[in-house]
């Protein structure tokens, strides 16, 4: 396998762009990652696009070619590939760009992820959402992702003594975060007070607790470190690349107060980038709910199994903590258009890297780490970069 | 839903039968033809068994902001019911009041409407769960589908 690194990265605002269609996101981000990698079109060999589920947005599949299409790549006939894992399509999407590079069966690569939630309703986006839980022993009878998330908070509560609070704190915590994020869609800032006061969505989350419905588009550029050396001096290179399974409905999996597909997909990145969690300088993990960071953290190993929760409430998470996470407001500020979103995630760290994430800049970052989660937790991928 | 797709799953909604490796002993709810743990082994060794009767309440959630087809029941409360061998069944927990629903409660399946399908569709029926001391729902036949 070929060392693989990024030489690009970049993203629209997310948020409700009343005025954008999913092929002027999907344009918009192909052509500022361009830009940014000092690339030409002629340049990209293969696109690989994210995007959860178009043909219920904007009833619109054959995304791949779409995109390919308006991001003028058509005419060159380059291989272009629609991939979809729930919330966790962007980082498949780069996973498989990587093992294309990684192979040697293409020398550059380009990495896109868009979603177009606002074209339906609300209602319309919550249960599409929810379809990446299952739909006939969970939806059917109810189910809402809000719901499904509730009970493993819930449990977590039951079991560990978490608290509400601690659950607000991870919102007030990345909305700080967001507030310094130009491209992100929710830049107000939240106090706990609001976040418990705000409607309730499933006991224990309210509205607050809940990521919002985003349109938005993120993409990277892809090529082998001996050619990325040729364009900067300072390649981000990723390190590891790894991603894990486990049953789709939540009531199958051995415990529903930790996602199993977390720590094996976190064991296969870690060792194959030779490093250990301690090493990252920043983490960008899923948050889509306030309960999700605090499960995440702990199965990523930043915390023992039902301590997650004083993570945000003790300040180790926030920016100036010992390990900075979502600090581009994660998905709870920064938005969580699923295509788009684990490409978001490595736009974040790779600006860190780069020392350009004005505004919310982790001093000194080398090594950063990204979480991605499909459904409740049925697919995961984990990325770790780090810049030469 | 196609009514097709809902008639298919007919044995497990409403009768809620759970299949058993014979080579393990795990159960499954719904089930599976394939054992997660015994995998090729377990081909065909599938038996079908009724769930328990009675079964504890491992997680549970009140529900404010529903999905389309249940405007009339919210706030509702979703819950996860763990059945004695460690079965554990996604469902909403009914005829009590949702303060009163605890991690630990003791529930039993009855049979209810679960969803509406709009003004073309057809009402889908199927399992929820009841606390075993309210009336309607002693109702041995679902526990007991032979
Ligand atoms: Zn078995």
């Amino acid at each position: 396998m070929r060392e693989v690194a990024i030489v690009g990265a970049a993203m629209t605002k997310f948020g409700e762009l009343w005025d954008r269609s999913l092929r002027d996101i999907g344009l918009e981000s192909g052509m500022l990652v361009l830009m940014d990698a000092g690339m030409e079109t002629e340049d990209v060999e293969a696109l690989f696009l994210g995007n959860m589920s178009a043909g219920r947005f904007i009833q619109q599949e054959h995304i791949g070619a779409l995109i390919a299409d308006h991001a003028g790549l058509a005419d060159r006939g380059i291989p272009a590939t629609r991939v979809e894992a729930g919330g966790a399509t962007g980082s498949l999407a780069l996973r498989q760009a990587y093992l294309t590079v990684a192979s040697g069966a293409h020398d550059v690569v380009m990495v896109g992820g868009a979603e177009k939630m606002t074209d339906v309703s609300d209602r319309d986006a919550e249960e599409t959402m929810s379809f990446a839980a299952d739909q006939e022993w969970e939806v059917f009878f109810g189910a809402t992702l809000a719901s499904l998330y509730a009970m493993m908070a819930r449990r977590h509560m039951h079991d560990h003594g978490t608290t509400p609070e601690q659950l607000a704190h991870v919102a007030v915590k990345n909305h700080a975060h967001g507030s310094g994020n130009p491209k992100a869609q929710c830049r107000n800032k939240l106090t706990v007070e609001r976040v418990l006061g705000a409607g309730r969505v499933a006991e224990p989350l309210g509205v607050l607790d809940c990521s919002p419905i985003s349109d938005g588009g993120a993409a990277v550029v892809l090529t082998t470190l001996e050619r990325a050396k040729e364009i900067t001096d300072e390649p981000v290179i990723i390190r590891g690349s790894a991603q894990a399974s486990d049953t789709l409905a939540l009531h199958d999996r051995w415990s529903i107060t930790s996602q199993r597909a977390t720590r094996l997909a976190v064991q296969g990145a870690l060792s194959q980038a030779g490093k250990e969690l301690a090493d990252m300088d920043l983490m960008e993990v899923n948050d889509g709910f306030t309960i999700a960071e605090i499960i995440a953290l702990e199965d990523l190993g930043l915390a023992e199994p039902g301590q997650g929760g004083r993570l945000a409430e003790e300040g180790v998470t926030a920016l100036g903590g010992d390990m900075p996470v979502n600090t581009s407001g994660g998905l709870k500020a920064r938005g969580n258009p699923p295509g788009a979103t684990g490409i978001a995630q490595i736009v974040e760290i790779y600006d860190q890297l780069k020392g350009r994430a004005e505004g919310r800049q982790v001093a000194d970052a080398r090594v950063g780490l990204a979480h991605n989660v499909g459904g409740t937790g049925a697919t995961v991928a984990v990325h770790i970069l780090e810049v030469a | 839903m196609a009514g097709v797709r809902f008639w298919r799953e007919f044995d497990t909604r409403y009768r809620m039968l759970a299949t058993r490796c014979s080579q393990c002993g795990l159960v499954y709810f719904p089930p599976r033809t394939v054992c997660r743990k015994c995998r090729r082994r377990s081909v065909g060794k599938m038996e079908k068994v009724p769930l328990p009767p009675q079964g504890t309440v491992l997680s549970y959630t009140v529900v404010h902001q529903g999905l389309k087809g249940f405007d009339a029941q919210v706030p509702y409360v979703m819950a996860i019911i763990e059945f004695e061998g460690g079965v554990t069944v996604l469902g909403q927990v009914v005829d009590c009041d949702p303060e009163d629903v605890a991690i630990g409660m003791e529930v039993k399946p009855v049979f209810r409407r679960v969803r509406e399908e709009g003004e073309a569709g057809v009402i889908h029926y199927g399992y929820k769960f009841a606390p075993p001391c309210f009336p309607v729902c002693v109702d041995e036949s679902l526990a007991s589908p032979e």
